[in-house]
């Protein structure tokens, strides 16, 4: 064991699978010398040799592109977008071409890419620098979408990435980098497709993802001075999703709060609200809520905190859930009756 | 004292500048004029310098092909009027392109062909059923792309453009001496994906050849509204990356260029661009009306310059084809076509439970639900029907 913080797993999943597979390639902007912005390819191309791990022409649709060409000559490569919103030149190339080749070809072309995608906000940035980007590629089908909350996780679910036959893409929460934890690496958590329960509770299920998953914890503590015993579900893999972790917590504690730090409309959290009613309604003592960022621009940093999803709008949401069988008074206006 | 343009040139010429530092961006720029090694009649021209004619048999070759390749393509213009086929874009009068760049390959280079590339396929040897099955419906790629070493026709414009770049980046990694060769259209020189393409194959020596046909539409839209260069060759200039132009309704002319490209490449000194100067005789697709954009007149002007006739008048007048010979292709394009034909009769099965297949090496369990549920909608179709 030893406490360490998330890029610094996230750098040593990089250099273990380089370690294991010599057709891991790692490339981007500044990933080089660098090591990037964030530091998170420190030291692989000083270990690994500059074929290894390099530097690019700055066009991130040339460098997912060129991913994909070399997936095809058998090689897999990892490619750093280096922030949210700088990804967005890239995205003709994933979804009409990464999402895409396998099926296109019945499966005789597949490209195994990592696309890492440090994203989301709550560290100051400026603008074009906090996007929540996940559910653009959530809602494209051939992606696995992936983000860690926890530091043994940013390792282990980075490991199982790149060694997966499909193309995923990684999405880091800045705002946990550098947040330490103990681990012991190499660490193997859960695997795709699993949600993991962070903490066990019995009144109502907080469902929460990457940046979110602290929020949640959070609340959940802070809740237990109003006498709640909250229940928090860690979503891990958006794609592919764990409809059974997340069911079987809703109908135990029969309430549901699903939290993202997104932008709400159409988000990954409408969808997963959307299931859990689908397939909690009779267990469900309460409209399942959601919380998550304001429906705007990713806001100047002296605004960020009203937007960001914080512990008391968690709070907020958990009181809402109908405790006393009374309805929502938020939804009783004169349209909501109507 | 202002020093002008004209006043820093006399300077450099008067030997300021060492005589011996050559103008880097000299070696890159292509000829003034297209490369041509036949008139348009197909009267022979002057031996060219920096391109040999190819040997005789390859040229024979390249005749057969194209004629083949110009049958294929009446053929599957004729199915789309029969239905058989949702849509075609024709590539007839670009037939010394299609071919000529399969035949500047060798079978285990590299091919990214658009949805004009038809006729280039099934000149690879594919099987033109496999080609059309994109067209027909039945599927998007129907042909093995790793098998055939043959990318599946591009769509979104240019965006192979950088495919090609990391593919050949990739192949020359492990020690391979693969080509790639990315086709592309006049009209998606002006894409991103183009420039990115053709920069990061410079930056990384990838060994790719960017064979730009211009065939003078974009759709409907010229050539003057996609670029003010002088010619398309010049965008490679910028990137570091030699360029040149050619007659491409010159089949001699083609081969012999893009066989010196290809040879570039595979020698290691990184990607070649070629523009090739062209003219799509049918309309972009059979779904569009050409004669809201273009005149008869210019259309009859390139009949003039076609490329299959070229060709038999220099290899008759040579001595490498007589009536006997030209007539055997015929009969073997004629054959070709017959057996597709027959062929594209067959309605294709189609399964629609394979729609769950390929979205993932593994099936998601979301994916395993909504596959029985349309099994569950098609067995109780399946149950009315008997009814």
């Amino acid at each position: 064991m030893a406490t360490m913080t998330m890029a610094k797993a996230l750098n040593a999943a990089l250099a273990d699978a380089m370690l294991d597979d010599e057709r891991v390639v790692v490339f981007g902007e500044d990933v080089g010398q660098l090591g990037g912005v964030f530091r998170i390819t420190d030291g692989l191309q000083a270990r690994f040799g500059d074929k290894r791990c390099f530097d690019t022409p700055l066009a991130e649709a040339g460098i997912v592109g060129f991913a994909v060409g070399l997936a095809m000559s058998g090689l897999r490569p990892v490619v750093e977008m280096q922030f949210d919103a700088f990804a967005y030149p890239a995205f003709e190339q994933i979804a009409s071409h990464v999402a895409k080749l396998r099926n296109r070809t019945r499966g005789a072309l597949s490209v195994p890419i990592v696309i890492r995608v440090p994203y989301a906000g709550g560290i100051g940035g400026v603008e074009h620098h906090c996007d929540s980007s996940e559910a653009y590629y959530a809602h494209t089908p051939g992606l696995k979408v992936v983000t860690p909350a926890t530091v043994e996780d940013a390792y282990s679910l980075l490991r199982e990435a790149i060694a997966d036959p499909d193309p995923v893409v990684f999405m880091e929460p800045k705002k946990l980098y550098f947040a330490s934890a103990e681990a012991d690496l190499p660490a193997r958590t859960q695997p795709f497709g699993r949600a993991v329960v962070r903490r066990p509770g019995t009144d109502a299920t907080l469902v929460a993802y990457g940046p979110a998953v602290p929020v949640a914890l959070e609340a959940a503590e802070a809740a237990r001075e109003e006498g709640w015993d909250l229940e928090v579900v860690d979503v891990r893999t958006i794609v592919p999703f764990d409809d059974a972790t997340v069911t079987a917590s809703v109908r135990k504690t029969g309430r549901c709060v699903v939290i993202q730090e997104a932008q709400g409309f159409a988000g990954v959290g409408a969808e997963i609200a959307a299931r859990v009613q689908e397939r909690c309604f009779h267990a469900l003592h309460a409209p399942v809520l959601r919380v998550s960022g304001l429906d705007i621009p990713y806001p100047a940093p002296m605004l960020e905190h009203t937007h960001l999803p914080g512990v008391d709008r968690v709070l907020d949401a958990v009181a809402r859930l109908q405790w006393d069988d009374q309805p929502d008074a938020r939804w009783l206006t004169e349209a909501g009756a109507a | 004292m202002t020093t002008t343009p004209q006043a820093v040139r006399r300077e450099s010429r008067r030997g300021s500048r060492p005589a011996t530092t050559p103008d880097p961006a000299r070696a890159l720029m292509p000829a003034g004029e297209p490369v041509r090694l036949l008139d348009p009649d197909g009267t022979p021209l002057p031996a060219h310098p920096d391109y040999p004619e190819p040997p005789v048999e390859a040229l024979v070759e390249l005749h057969r092909r194209m004629v083949i390749g110009r049958r294929f393509d009446v053929q599957a213009t004729a199915l789309t009027k029969q239905g058989r086929l949702a849509v075609y874009p024709s590539s007839r009068g670009q037939e010394a392109c299609q071919v000529g760049a399969i035949l500047a390959l060798n079978d285990d280079d590299w091919v990214f062909p658009t949805y004009r590339e038809s006729m280039a396929l099934v000149s690879r040897g594919i099987d033109p059923v496999e080609v059309l099955t994109l067209l027909r419906g039945d599927w998007h790629c129907g042909y093995d792309p790793a098998a055939r070493r043959t990318a599946p026709q591009c769509t979104p414009l240019a965006t192979q453009c950088v495919h090609a770049a990391g593919l050949a980046y990739g192949e020359a990694y492990q020690g391979r001496d693969t080509v790639a060769l990315a086709f592309i259209g006049d009209g998606a020189t002006s894409e991103g994906d183009f420039h990115e393409g053709v920069n990061f194959a410079a930056v990384f020596k990838a060994p790719v050849v960017y064979f730009v046909q211009n065939n003078r539409y974009a759709i409907s839209v010229p050539l003057s509204r996609q670029t003010a260069a002088p010619s398309l060759a010049y965008k490679g200039v910028g990137y570091g990356v030699p360029s040149e132009q050619v007659d491409g309704n010159d089949p001699v002319a083609v081969l012999a260029v893009l066989t010196r490209a290809v040879a570039h490449a595979r020698a290691g000194h990184g990607p070649f661009l070629v523009e090739a100067h062209t003219y799509r005789m049918e309309p972009h697709t059979n779904a569009d009306d050409a004669t809201r954009y273009r005149d008869a007149d210019e259309v009859e002007a390139w009949r003039d310059r076609d490329p299959v006739a070229r060709l038999e008048t220099y290899l008759r007048a040579r001595g490498a084809l007589d009536d006997a010979a030209v007539a055997a292709v015929a009969e073997e394009a004629e054959a070709y076509a017959a057996d597709l034909r027959d062929r594209m009769h067959d309605k294709p099965t189609v399964d629609p439970l394979s729609l769950f297949d390929h979205v993932y090496a593994q099936p998601t369990p979301q994916l395993v639900e909504q596959r029985d549920q349309v099994r569950a909608e098609l067995a109780a179709a399946a149950e009315e029907g008997d009814a």
